[in-house]
């Protein structure tokens, strides 16, 4: 048996869906975190069932890779019961799907979610008088507590027992949204009474966090605060960590020997594995927390509201920070969430100015090279830098791709409070992603990295981007380690040591070339995991395009940082 | 009257949205329809985006958007 959840973005759907699979669709308070559907079996009174959790849709005839995903299952699979879920604060426009959804011939039951924040708005809904107008049943929800989730899966399980007819139903004759649109309405003015609002702090927030000046300030202060406590906590986990792990590196492979075949190999191996701890544990956990936090609030459209003039200048508009500010941790989920844009021309510019944003691995090696040898000051210049790159590389793909529909629509959602366990449960989500899809493909890398040197064949692949070291005035060992960055970027730090063999990097590079080498990692060619997501997104000529233009960008960006570093070390 | 050019606070009613058809599907799958009634919250600075309050709900449209809302005054 098969339960389909379907409502509009931002109702509730993917709570409700974790309430009863635990946790693995991904929630925010933010227009379509679900972009795909997500399944899961159940066992309600005795029977296992399907629940689908289907991507937030405004109509069934929409336009937008989520709606499509919502549309396509809907009418190829066997859904047994439709769970619409409305949001009963704005049910006028939930209506509109439901009337939509009252023609697919299925059993449906609508679910009225937010009945905690409708009361807050002081609205009193009239389910019972709704139910017999629309012919189905109609139950109160309360999602992100948990309330009255047991009694609509059981009314759903009776109701797909039941097999009832579809005569009794409201009758919709009119195919078009204008039509459903009033009749929404009226059916909002009918069945809801609303009474004197409560204004309450969340009202008023806006006035400060939306504000022409105050809005900015806020903006920097909670980026500031989120990026330095990221940072702060990852500087406090990483070291110790690192040395329980060169610790156990030694005690393993010492019995091995370390001029074996097989020590190499155990060290390699061994190596991929600390590297994905040392990168996932102390930077992206606390990031994906403090952003899930940002999300669940409802702090993220606001961002895209402040950004949308800033954003336009590089052709893009607000929806678009969201890649952006992901892309800071990990350039995957950043990509993943161009999805929420709906011209393809906005998703393809916005993903590949992403891979441009320098992810936590990045950092390691800008912290690792730049701050760590020539200064902090160095270090926050290329960040300077890197915001220059990317809008420059906006405004030409700009030129080159012009925009045809206008503008940023966006629904600005009321805050929430968020509870921990989802803010938790999401960065679980992620992270999981992130030490399946990505953390294999690390350690194999480093492994075969490990049997390459063994036999002294990594040599060879410096042949390989000669050509760009060469005009990067950068020695050609560093080849091996570039090559391997595609992996993991923070492979061309931590092989940089093995290739120039001296850990003390200053005395086999100049700080012009550890500053040009820093810029050209920054930019060039982005890792395995984030090239199977453009793919993944774009399609393959979309990641091929995307690929030869990191390759430039990082060319001409490394030549000017080799320029203006000849200056000023 | 457009949308862009009406102050803030002050209800109008939607009567039609210039520009292409993918454009005004936009519009109305946000719940954005001719004979809504709506009014500017407020505007972001240096050509921002607006802020629009219709039926409870608000709403983030771009100036090129809002250039294209026709409204009218409510008699």
């Amino acid at each position: 048996m098969r339960f389909a959840l379907v409502g509009r973005p931002n109702c509730g759907k993917s709570t409700l869906f974790n309430q009863v699979a635990g946790y693995k669709a991904e929630t925010g308070n933010f227009h379509g975190t679900t972009v795909t559907f997500t399944e899961s079996k159940v066992r309600v009174a005795g029977e296992i069932i399907q629940i689908v959790d289907l991507p937030g849709t405004y109509t069934l005839q929409g336009s937008n890779p989520a709606e499509a995903v919502t549309k396509e299952y809907l009418a190829s699979n066997d859904v047994d019961v439709i769970i619409n879920v409305a949001d009963a604060s704005h049910l006028a426009q939930s209506l509109e799907l439901t009337l939509e959804l009252l023609g697919v011939n299925r059993p449906l039951i609508l679910a009225m979610n937010m009945m905690d924040e409708a009361l807050r708005l002081g609205l009193s809904v009239d389910g019972p008088g709704l139910e017999k107008k629309l012919g189905i049943k109609v139950l109160p929800l309360i999602a992100s507590k948990g309330r009255g989730v047991k009694h609509l899966f059981l009314a759903s399980l009776e109701l797909a027992r039941l097999q009832p007819s579809y005569g009794a139903r409201f009758n919709v004759c009119e195919d078009d949204a204008m039509a459903r649109h009033k009749m929404g309405q009226q059916l909002a003015d009918e069945f809801i009474k609303a009474g004197t609002r409560h204004l309450t702090w969340r009202d008023r927030l806006d006035d400060i966090l939306l504000h022409p000046l105050w809005g900015y300030g806020t903006l920097l202060l909670i980026l500031l605060a989120f990026f330095q406590a990221v940072y702060g906590i990852g500087r406090l986990i990483e070291p110790p960590l690192l040395a329980i792990f060169d610790k156990l590196i030694v005690t393993v492979t010492g019995p091995l020997g370390p001029n074996t075949i097989w020590g190499a190999l155990v060290n390699g191996i061994l190596q991929g594995v600390t590297a994905g701890i040392a990168i996932v544990l102390p930077y992206l956990l606390p990031f994906l927390l403090g952003l899930g936090l940002l999300e669940d609030i409802g702090y993220l459209p606001r961002i895209a509201f402040l950004m949308d003039a800033l954003m336009h200048r590089i052709g893009l508009h607000g929806k678009a920070i969201v890649p952006f500010i992901l892309g800071y941790g990990c350039n995957v989920p950043a990509v993943m969430s161009t999805r929420t844009l709906e011209e393809p021309r906005d998703r393809f510019i916005a993903a590949a100015l992403a891979t441009l944003v320098p992810c936590a691995a990045r950092l390691a090696v800008v912290f690792g090279l730049v701050a760590f040898y020539l200064g902090p000051l160095p270090a926050l210049g290329l960040y300077v830098f890197n915001l220059f790159v990317i809008a420059i590389t906006g405004r030409v793909l700009t030129g080159l791709l012009p925009e045809d529909v206008p503008g940023l629509i966006l629904e600005m959602p009321p805050y929430r409070i968020p509870t921990l366990k989802a803010v938790f449960n999401k960065a679980w989500f992620r992270i999981r992603e992130f030490v399946v899809e990505a953390w294999p493909t690390l350690i194999a890398g480093s492994g075969i990295l490990a049997l390459l040197s063994y036999f002294n064949l990594a040599v060879y692949l410096n042949y390989l981007i000669r050509p760009f070291t060469w005009v990067l005035g950068l020695p050609a060992a560093v080849g091996v380690p570039l090559i391997f960055g595609i992996l993991r970027k923070e492979l061309s730090l931590v092989m940089l040591g093995q290739a120039l063999g001296t850990m003390n990097f200053s005395s086999a590079m100049t700080p012009v070339q550890l500053f040009t080498f820093t810029v050209f990692v920054m930019f060039y060619v982005p890792c395995v995991a984030t090239l199977i997501m453009l793919k993944k997104e774009l399609g393959t000529k979309g990641m091929l395009w995307i690929t030869a233009l990191t390759v430039i960008v990082a060319l001409i960006a490394g030549l000017a940082a080799r320029a203006v570093a000849m200056i000023i070390f | 009257m457009h949308l862009i050019d009406i102050e803030v606070g002050k209800w109008v009613k939607v009567i039609g949205f210039e520009g292409g058809a993918k454009f005004q599907d936009r519009l109305l799958q946000h719940g954005l329809y001719p004979g809504d009634v709506t009014r500017i919250l407020r505007k972001a600075p240096l050509k921002g985006p607006l802020l629009v309050e219709v039926s409870r709900r608000e709403l983030a449209l771009g100036r090129e958007v809002a250039r294209k809302i026709l409204v009218e005054d409510i008699v």
